[in-house]
């Protein structure tokens, strides 16, 4: 895995942002951007060349399911790996999510060891 | 449950008396061919019914005056009507809540940044300086090796003094960091039992109208406005008194292995 690699996290709330941020920053993970909502992130992922997205699902403006689906539905964006880190734990949302094709989700409130665990698990799959 | 239900809906007994006492006199007219006297009773009929309705939507409209007290809206003044609903003050006040929490989260975080390098210089320095200690130990090495140690170990003593005392201090405010809990627990305290209140009050409202529904035969019909799940609802409460919410995180795992994952 590719300490260097470009992360986007997408939260409405500031602080979980910094949160996750520091979470990742522990991890090893340093290249790190924030954006508040799907529609502030699309164009920065479109232009950012991104590694990895973290999102959020409920957010105003657009959620982060609305997201994960542009991202999947973009010729150049579709590979790219995402995490939900959500407070959404309905089994439709999660199912719904799995079928939108998400690589990883985590239920708020969380812990440090489970998003390493999520995201070793995302690229020990992909590689 | 239902039996309650029923007697609030119930009309008052003496308008459903006369109803009664009434109709009966009109098919007794009509089957006895008296077709003016039968016709006299459904005006008459009409009249009790408009004579519910009027008591009816009288009642109803002196609770929404006693609603309208209970939120405490001044209604002569309608600049002040905003201001002083409670509702309006119930909204300031969750505000004040968010501020808070997000002052506090954003002061604790500032203190663990701080903290995490001081601890991790720390960490570094007396392992590095362990090792050295080691050599020392075992006699492998150089009186100016030994110089050079035992100038850094005086450092390194009069830094951790210094490094402690502020870990110490960081840790300190973090705690004070926490006293918003106490404001706004009493703040959502505060709140809820407005939002009681105002639920009680509509609850009878609600019954009232339905006194009026029911004498002019009018039927709603309800939209049931879910939030959608695609835009997301939020944290669930007691989880485990759902079936369609997952609990935890083993639960989610289970769940997208089930999936393929």
């Amino acid at each position: 895995m590719d300490k260097n690699m470009k992360i986007l996290i997408v939260d409405d709330f500031s602080t979980m942002r910094r949160i996750i941020k520091n979470l990742l920053r522990d991890l090893g993970f340093t290249n790190t951007d924030e954006a508040d909502d799907g529609n502030t992130a699309m164009p920065m992922l479109k232009t950012g060349k991104y590694d990895f997205l973290v999102t959020d699902w409920n957010m105003p403006g657009m959620s982060g399911f609305d997201l994960l689906k542009n991202v999947r539905a973009d010729d150049q964006l579709k590979t790219l790996p995402i995490l939900m880190v959500t407070a959404e734990a309905k089994r439709d949302q999660i199912v719904a999510a799995a079928q939108a094709g998400v690589n990883g989700y985590i239920i708020k409130p969380f812990t440090a060891a489970v998003l390493k665990e999520k995201i070793e698990k995302i690229f020990e799959r992909i590689q | 449950m239902s039996k309650s239900t029923d007697e609030r809906h119930a009309l008052e007994p003496e308008l459903t008396a006369k109803l009664k006492q009434q109709s009966e006199q009109l098919v007794e007219s009509v089957h006895a061919g008296d077709y003016s006297r039968a016709m006299a009773m459904i005006s008459e009929l009409a009249e009790v019914r408009n004579q519910g309705l009027y008591h009816e939507v009288g009642r109803l409209t002196r609770s929404l005056h006693e609603a309208r007290r209970n939120f405490q809206i001044d209604p002569r003044n309608p600049e002040q009507q905003e201001a002083l609903s409670k509702m309006t003050d119930a909204s300031d006040r969750l505000e004040y809540v968010v501020k808070m929490t997000g002052e506090a989260a954003n002061r604790t975080m500032d203190l663990v940044e701080e903290s995490m390098p001081v601890a991790r210089h720390l960490q570094d320095e007396a392992q590095d300086l362990h090792q050295q200690w080691q050599r020392l130990r075992r006699r492998d090495m150089e009186p100016t090796e030994f110089r050079e140690l035992h100038a850094r170990m005086d450092q390194f003593l009069v830094a951790l003094s210094t490094d402690a005392g502020k870990l110490y201090g960081n840790l300190s405010e973090v705690l004070l960091a926490q006293d918003y809990q106490d404001l706004t627990g009493q703040v959502i305290q505060n709140v809820i039992t407005l939002v009681r209140k105002v639920e009680d009050n509509l609850v009878s409202l609600v019954v009232m109208a339905g006194h009026v529904d029911q004498l002019t035969g009018t039927v709603h019909q309800i939209e049931d406005n879910q939030p959608s799940a695609e835009q997301g609802v939020g944290p669930q409460i007691m989880p485990e008194q759902r079936k369609d919410v997952l609990s935890g995180q083993d639960d989610v795992d289970d769940l997208l292995s089930s999936l393929g994952f």
